[in-house]
């Protein structure tokens, strides 16, 4: 094969995933070449113009803190910004955020223009090119071939796309992009297994035609920190959403025309979302109730685009238009864009190893919504995750697997290489099984360091980190070593909140277990020196010493729970073979093939009878080896 | 590299032993077809290899021989392939007439021809490690291996058919009804929940005394498995030993008309009308300078606290003593039942105060066995009374389950009280989801995608 071009990396696609695993690789040290259909669609948003939300949230945080793009992206292009279940408890606080889509794009295309060892590029890949059992380079539409040592696929929802609008569909990618055909008959011909997936999207209208007066306005919050670790957050004015709620005849129209709906017609086969049901769906599943939350939310401050959040249908142009007027507010609105459902492919994940990389080819790693996710932050920490283990593959270093206990994004990759999926993939805090650890106020804890390691946290950004866990650990030292006193101040403060007096002397950590005490109550008692602290510090200070019981519980199912991951199953184990495994046991391990006891014990099919077994086999091996 | 593994041709005796005229001798493993093929004589003539042609799951007349060639018995043997059987392995059993002597010697022709003795309850396992059984079921298949006396066994049965399992179901099936919502208004903020029917602390409470009341039956079934612990307890001479030798129908226990006869403690089972009573002899308790003796009375007062029931002895023929009364201070009145022994002879002085605290005394005669109908009913009722329900078939029999159980129980507690203190929803999922853990333990189900999936179903989720 003669090659015009030689990079150490290509990146197809520029979405969340293609911009992160770039930026990630390119920082690296390694020479990259980041590969767009468009070049005036890197990293678009062709969904909802939000970002952020329950596990969502927390895996832009984890994404920042390891070093990604996505973060900072958002804090610089946010138009609101909001913090969901305060009430819900510490573990489960996530930000969200109305991103302006053009604004983002725009951001991102010059942050990848300035990024050195990053080409980025417009052109469209048709081939993966191989040798054997590794990957050497990309193909081009152009008959231009590209070597690369490594190869990470981030096609979103491009492969084989195709779109309905009611009964008609056509060849396409999202937003009338172009689709990727060649390259999924590449994928194929390499052996890989292709699941058809199914996604919508709602109508656009013009925010001009909305009788707003008829909705209830929904503002932002001002909030000091945003996504990003390591800058503070931009205060700008913040614009509002909108709510308002579909009615009986919106339901009525719906009903009356589910023989149009592609959805039920038979005319798609691709799965769907559950988390993201059409209209359609909603109205046809859940029969008896009476109406459904529509959030009307602004695309940009450059446009008066508006995304109707709760309206994705795919029922046809004339009916959409029907439905959107009789919902209060929308009497008059002009549709800008219809909504419209699109099939693609996916790759079953199960093809893929922790670290991305694909199990039949060196070389080849998949990140995004190709591997069966959806959601723009689970492509871009997959993208970054790929990126990272792609840099560290060529290095020749130990790829870079986050635990379940120790980021969402341990979950959301366990899931996928592990269980497989069999629809669109969201990631939930229900998923997570040490949900109090993972919290969005600690991802720099959890993952900076990490993040330092490799090359993504600059050594000014890592000082500022280390910084901020010193005064963390001072603080938490000084509470230890302070006591406060039954005083009458105290006890009279105390029964302010109706708490029983204290009784004897306790360590200041002690009494600021207690409800309804904070840091800055505290202070009145005992002097904690700090000037001021700053308030990230006390709040992971109080947050660790108020649920401490609580964490340290979880610590200890951590602990065991890595026991189990530490048990590691031989490459080369011969699941056929296995006569005591259920045959759906064996059939699921010699799929998913795990490395390790716990990784096999998450498979669904795999009882604790054949982990028993399993682990039966491994000391009988161990003690044969011995 | 060939991948060694447990799948060897176990063999044993898989009937209780000398009861019935039938034994079964159980094979199982990748072999047992092969190896019972070499002891077995179809119809009385040796056909090598005929085993291995006939079909699964049939039966097949004829004779098992030994290694010498000669005749064992007449048997029944049935073929069984995997995976359609117990332990999922191919499995042989072979029906034979005799009692415990042939079949003993079956056993050693088929251990001769290549199986190896089965552990106790190595066919339970494999059948459990094979898949072919949940947790719950496996466990209580090894309690019924264990049963002992006619009403264990049904109470082992129960759980078998999945008695147990249901009931901690249901517990579980409404736990994880609350983590549904808990979680589905945890990851989907902006949806639209509707709140919970039932009142969480309502719900929580009961689902605590249910594991409580389940925890409850696990003394039960100790009992039935263990039999009930009936401490005799008095001074010396009364006739402790007499009566443990009268109510076993054997001279078990030394009698002498020498005070301080007994030094140690004495334990025997007896099957008390389907009730198993451990019948435990004591040393009588008295001061004493006797070194041996003194720590035999420390064992009868510690004996006093594992004592289910105590049988306080006293002497009709002497009446109360000031010992007597020493003994009687420290025995828990609930669970004493006073006996006054040597009937046969005149009455004493009375027992005054004794009968005050503990009723009126059962009179009986160890020597001349009387009064002994009515100290048994006595005992049976005071088993009921101590809620040794007889009744009662759902019985937790198992160790791991009791602390399975208990571990729930205190999960449940840990989130109600989350729950009464104001504590956020975050926090409270976590006792929970350990308290569906800990209850999933028992019947194998785990939850999370349990919840997940059910999130979907029930509730109209999604912008
Ligand atoms: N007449 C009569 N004698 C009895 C009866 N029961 C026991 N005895 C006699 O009482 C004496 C003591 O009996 P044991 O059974 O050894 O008494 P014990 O309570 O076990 O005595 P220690 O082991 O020394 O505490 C023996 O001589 C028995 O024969 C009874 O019902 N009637
Ligand atoms: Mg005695």
């Amino acid at each position: 094969m003669g090659f015009a071009q030689s990079y150490d990396v290509v990146v197809i696609g520029a979405g969340h995933a293609g911009c992160e695993a770039a930026v990630a690789t390119a920082k690296m040290g390694l020479r990259t070449l980041l590969l767009t259909l468009s070049l005036d669609n890197v990293g678009l948003m062709p969904c909802n113009p939000s970002i952020g939300g329950a596990a969502k949230g927390q895996l832009v945080r984890e994404i920042d803190a390891l070093g990604g793009v996505m973060g900072i992206g958002v804090d610089q292009n946010y138009i609101q910004i909001r913090m969901l279940n305060t009430s819900k408890g510490p573990a489960v606080h996530a930000l969200r955020a109305q991103v302006d889509k053009i604004a983002y794009m725009r951001w991102m295309k010059r942050l990848l223009e300035a990024t050195p060892n990053l080409d980025l590029k417009q052109g469209v890949a048709t081939k993966i090119l191989t040798q054997g059992e590794r990957v050497v380079g990309v193909r081009l539409k152009t008959e231009i071939d590209i070597a690369a040592q490594a190869v990470i696929v981030a096609t979103g929802t491009y492969l084989r796309g195709l779109v309905h609008y009611g009964l008609v569909h056509y060849s396409s990618g999202p937003q009338g992009q172009h689709p990727s055909v060649e390259l999924a008959h590449s994928l194929l011909e390499l052996g890989f297994e292709l699941q058809r997936f199914k996604t919508g999207t709602p109508p656009r209208i013009h925010g001009d035609t909305v009788n707003y007066s008829k909705t209830t306005e929904m503002p932002g919050e001002e909030l000091r920190r945003g996504f990003s670790f390591r800058a503070p957050l931009p205060q700008r004015r913040q614009v509002s959403c909108w709510l308002t709620w579909t009615t009986q005849e919106t339901h009525e129209i719906i009903r009356r025309n589910l023989d149009k709906a592609p959805m039920y017609t038979g005319e798609i086969t691709g799965i769907g979302p559950r988390y993201c049901p059409s209209l359609e769906a909603k109205v046809y599943e859940f029969p008896d109730k009476p109406s459904h939350q529509i959030f009307i939310e602004p695309e940009g401050l450059d446009t008066r685009e508006m995304y109707l959040a709760g309206f994705s249908t795919s029922l046809p142009e004339d009916i959409q238009i029907e439905m959107i007027r009789t919902v209060p507010g929308l009497e008059n609105v002009k549709i800008m864009r219809p909504g419209y459902a699109i099939e693609y492919d996916a790759l079953n994940p199960l093809d893929l190893k922790p670290n991305l990389e694909t199990k039949a080819i060196r070389g080849l790693f998949c990140a995004g919504q190709i591997n069966g996710t959806s959601g723009y932050e689970e492509a871009a920490a997959q993208g970054l995750m790929a990126g990272i283990n792609a840099a560290l593959m060529i290095k020749g270093a130990e790829p870079l697997v986050l635990k379940r206990s120790q980021a969402y994004i341990g979950v959301l990759i366990d899931d996928l290489v592990t269980k497989g999926t069999r629809e669109p993939y969201r990631l939930l805090t229900a998923k997570a099984e040490y949900r109090l650890l993972l919290r969005q106020d600690n991802a720099d804890l959890r993952l900076t360091e990490l993040g330092h390691q490799i090359g993504l946290i600059s050594d000014t950004e890592y000082a500022a980190f280390l910084r901020k866990k010193e005064s963390i650990d001072k603080l938490l030292a000084k509470l230890r070593a302070e006591t406060i006193q039954p005083s009458p101040a105290v006890n009279e403060k105390l029964a302010g909140f109706g708490q029983a007096p204290l009784q004897r002397a306790v360590s200041a950590e002690v009494f600021l277990r207690r409800p309804e005490i904070n840091l800055s109550l505290l202070s009145e008692f005992v002097e904690l020196e700090t000037e001021e602290i700053d308030p990230e510090v006390a709040e992971q200070v109080e947050l660790q010493v108020k649920y401490s019981g609580y964490i340290e519980r979880q610590q200890e199912q951590v602990e065991r729970f890595l026991k189990l991951e530490a048990k590691k199953i031989p490459p080369d184990l011969q699941y056929e073979s296995l006569h005591g495994l259920s045959s759906e046991a064996r059939e699921k391990l010699a799929r998913v093939r795990p490395e390790s006891l716990g990784q096999a014990a998450r498979i669904s099919g795999v009882s604790p009878a054949d982990i028993n077994y399993l682990a039966i086999i491994l000391e009988q091996r161990r003690r044969g080896k011995a | 590299m060939k991948i060694r593994f447990d799948h060897d041709t176990i063999a044993a005796i898989s009937t209780p032993l000398g009861e019935g005229g039938l034994a079964v001798i159980r094979v199982s493993g990748d072999d047992a077809v092969a190896v019972v093929d070499r002891v077995f004589a179809p119809g009385g003539k040796v056909k090598p290899g005929f085993l291995g042609s006939v079909a699964s799951h049939t039966v097949h007349y004829g004779y098992i021989h030994n290694r010498q060639g000669e005749r064992v018995d007449e048997v029944l043997v049935t073929v069984m392939l995997a995976p359609r059987t117990f332990t999922r392995e191919d499995t042989v059993e072979i029906s034979c007439h005799g009692g415990i002597v042939s079949a003993q010697r079956v056993l050693e022709a088929v251990l001769g021809a290549g199986a190896r003795l089965a552990e106790p309850g190595e066919f339970t396992k494999r059948a459990f490690l094979n898949g072919r059984i949940d947790l719950a079921q496996a466990e209580a298949v090894i309690d019924l291996i264990r049963a002992k006396t006619e009403a264990s066994q049904a109470v082992a049965l129960t759980n078998l058919r999945g008695g147990l399992s249901e009931r901690v179901r249901r517990i579980r099936e409404a736990i994880v009804e609350v983590l549904t919502y808990l979680e589905a208004s945890i990851d989907f903020p902006e949806d639209e929940i509707p709140p919970l029917e039932q009142d969480l602390d309502q719900l929580l409470t009961w689902a605590r005394s249910e594991v409580a009341a389940l925890i409850e039956t696990a003394r039960t079934g100790r009992i039935y498995r263990e039999g009930l612990a009936t401490v005799i307890l008095g001074r010396p001479n009364v006739g402790k030993s007499s009566l443990l030798n009268a109510l076993l129908g054997e001279e078990r226990a030394i009698v002498t008309q020498i005070p301080g006869t007994t030094r140690d403690i004495l334990e025997e089972q007896i099957n008390l009308r389907g009730l198993p009573l451990r019948i435990i002899d004591t040393a009588g308790i008295r001061a004493t300078t006797d070194e041996v003796e003194r720590i035999g009375v420390t064992r009868s007062i510690e004996a006093i606290e594992r004592a289910d029931i105590i049988l306080f002895l006293v002497d009709y023929s002497s009446g109360l003593t000031p010992e007597d009364w020493e003994v009687a201070a420290t025995l828990p009145v609930g669970r004493t039942i006073l006996v006054a022994n040597k009937a046969d002879l005149p009455s004493g002085s009375g027992f005054g105060d004794l009968v005050e605290r503990f009723g009126e005394p059962v009179l009986i005669s160890a020597k001349e066995h009387t009064g002994l109908d009515e100290l048994k009913d006595r005992i049976l009722e005071k088993a009921s009374v101590i809620k040794v329900d007889r009744t009662e078939t759902v019985l937790v029999t198992n160790l791991r389950h009791l602390e399975a159980l208990r571990q729930a129980c205190e999960s449940l507690e840990n989130a109600h009280q989350a729950f009464v203190g104001g504590m956020p929803a975050d926090l409270i999922t976590i006792d929970l989801h350990a308290a569906v853990a800990y209850l999933g333990e028992i019947t194998g189900d785990t939850a999370s995608a349990d919840v997940i999936d059910r999130i979907f179903a029930n509730f109209c989720i999604g912008k």
